[in-house]
């Protein structure tokens, strides 16, 4: 693969639910083996563009790639691609863990899942827990289980939807240090978030969506750039990402969250 | 995809029924314990409180009811399947399968596949009792396969009627409310007492509607009597049911997966 073909390519992606405009056209490129970050507030149309990529839901207009094949017309290839793990912790609460491992490792029809479940466990700290039930886990637990289900069969790409939504500071870490190791290892992670520090943290690219559209893409030194130096002069320190959000979404920072 | 179809439908049936069999701290737990053992309470109080005063001539009470006892037991039964569905839409795993490479119909027809053998081990639990309580058949084994068939037939028809609510519910109420009406049912039929008795409106809803046609079909099975053109008219039920129900279901699938 070569950098000049993009892990996914989304092309004037347009979807509406009835009168409400959820996309109005969003582009973006991702390179693969990088992590990527969709940023914005929520109802900003995160999930959307995901639920497209993943092929549960079809566009209005527009084009989406992923891992060379169409989300419309090759949605199968497309699902052999790619691995969701949801807004939601989608595990299966009445199994244990190592059975959710072995479940989805034999719908993928690979051999030894037994093997392949007691693996991730041990790769996710969750041996221990491996035999309990999902319902006994907490919310760090179940979201790591989440996304070691999701790597099972080593999909090339990953869409991570707010993968820290609700998790405790110790628990957020975790996720971004298996994010990490991810893309270490040469897989592509499309991760929608609305912290700032979070992509801040993670992402090699950043684009933010806000009412349907890109309105920025770039790397976090770009994203920085676009602050008009009249403001810079006066700040002693760099800006924050959180400055350069508020500033291109045109928001006062009163409204936003205070990370700090 | 369609070679790993069977493959896949049987490993999700297999965890679908785990979540029936498997005694856990939530109500799915009981899933098998409540359906057979609301029918049975009721069949116990049919027979031994009101049953004395009901009419039925030669045949005996227990004999008289029985069938629509089962048919209040599929339609209990398939509540759950329905709850069931509707947990995997909420908890989110019904995308995450939608999402990967397997046969995406398979995740309904496991849920279909295990409301069929739960109501069989209801169905079942619940002749047991009858027998222990003097129930006494003298149907022959083609008039027993015959009810099976029927009855396997109902339950397929009323689990893809629970498809759709289990598809389209906002909540956990509204995903069973739609058995309701389904128990309700067989108290407007001939199921426990003779229709003679209903003043004129209600006689003749309790005539046309489909339960009374499956239990006296059943009955006449039951009794080795002819069956006569009822089977056929339980039969279209039936059939009739099974084919708008699923293409209902597949509507409602459709829309919430591209």
């Amino acid at each position: 693969m070569t950098a000049a073909e993009p892990a996914i390519r989304v092309q004037g992606l347009e979807k509406a639910y009835g009168k409400l405009e959820v996309l109005r056209g969003v582009d973006f490129d991702v390179a693969p083996g990088s992590i990527f970050a969709l940023l914005g507030s929520n109802g900003a149309g995160k999930t959307t563009v995901v639920r497209i990529l993943a092929t549960l839901l079809k566009a209005d207009a527009g084009a989406a790639v992923v891992n060379g094949f169409d989300v419309a017309t090759q949605p199968s290839d497309v699902r052999e691609s790619f691995s969701l793990t949801g807004q939601f912790a989608a595990v299966d609460e009445i199994l244990s863990g190592r059975e959710n491992l072995v479940l989805v490792a034999r719908l993928r029809h690979l051999k030894d899942p037994g093997a392949i479940a007691d693996e991730l466990l041990k790769r996710f700290s969750l041996t221990d827990a491996g035999a309990r039930k999902v319902s006994t886990y907490s919310g760090g637990m179940r979201r790591r289980l989440d996304i070691a289900m999701s790597l099972i069969g080593d999909p090339p790409v990953v869409f991570l939807d707010e993968p820290t939504t609700g998790l405790d500071p110790e628990a957020r870490i975790e996720v971004w240090d298996t994010v990490r190791s991810l893309a270490g290892r040469g897989t592509t992670v499309l991760l929608t978030t609305q912290y700032l520090e979070e992509a801040e943290q993670l992402a090699d690219r950043i684009a933010i969506l806000h009412q349907g559209r890109i309105i920025v893409n770039g790397t976090l030194a770009e994203l920085k750039q676009l602050l008009p130096p009249a403001k810079v002069e006066y700040v002693e320190k760099q800006p924050s990402l959180e400055d350069v959000f508020f500033a291109v979404v045109g928001e006062g920072n009163e409204s936003g969250p205070n990370r700090k | 995809m369609a070679t790993h179809f069977f493959g896949d439908t049987a490993v999700l049936t297999g965890r679908t029924m785990r979540h029936v069999t498997r005694s856990v701290d939530t109500i799915i737990t009981t899933a098998i314990i409540t359906t057979a053992i609301m029918p049975i309470a009721m069949m116990l109080m049919f027979v031994y409180v009101f049953g004395g005063a009901i009419n039925t001539g030669s045949v005996s009470y227990l004999n008289y009811m029985l069938a629509g006892i089962l048919l209040i037991t599929i339609a209990s039964g398939v509540a759950y399947t329905a709850f069931r569905l509707f947990m995997d839409m909420k908890s989110g795993i019904f995308e995450r399968f939608q999402s990967m490479p397997i046969a995406r119909s398979g995740v309904l027809w496991a849920h279909v596949l295990t409301s069929l053998v739960a109501n069989v081990i209801s169905l079942v639990i619940v002749v047991a009792v009858a027998l222990l309580m003097g129930f006494r058949s003298a149907a022959g084994v083609p008039a027993w396969l015959a009810v099976a068939g029927i009855l396997l037939l109902f339950t397929l028809a009323l689990t893809w009627l629970a498809i759709i609510p289990g598809l389209t519910a906002k909540t956990m109420e509204g995903a069973s409310a739609f058995s309701y009406p389904l128990i309700f049912l067989p108290f407007l039929s001939s199921a426990f007492v003779p229709t003679e008795t209903m003043p004129g409106p209600v006689r003749w809803f309790a005539e046309n509607q489909p339960v009374t046609s499956i239990v006296n079909t059943l009955r006449a099975l039951f009794t080795e009597q002819p069956v006569g053109n009822e089977i056929w008219t339980a039969l279209a039920w039936c059939v009739g049911i099974l084919v708008v129900a699923y293409v209902f279901a597949m509507v409602a699938y459709r829309r919430k997966i591209a």
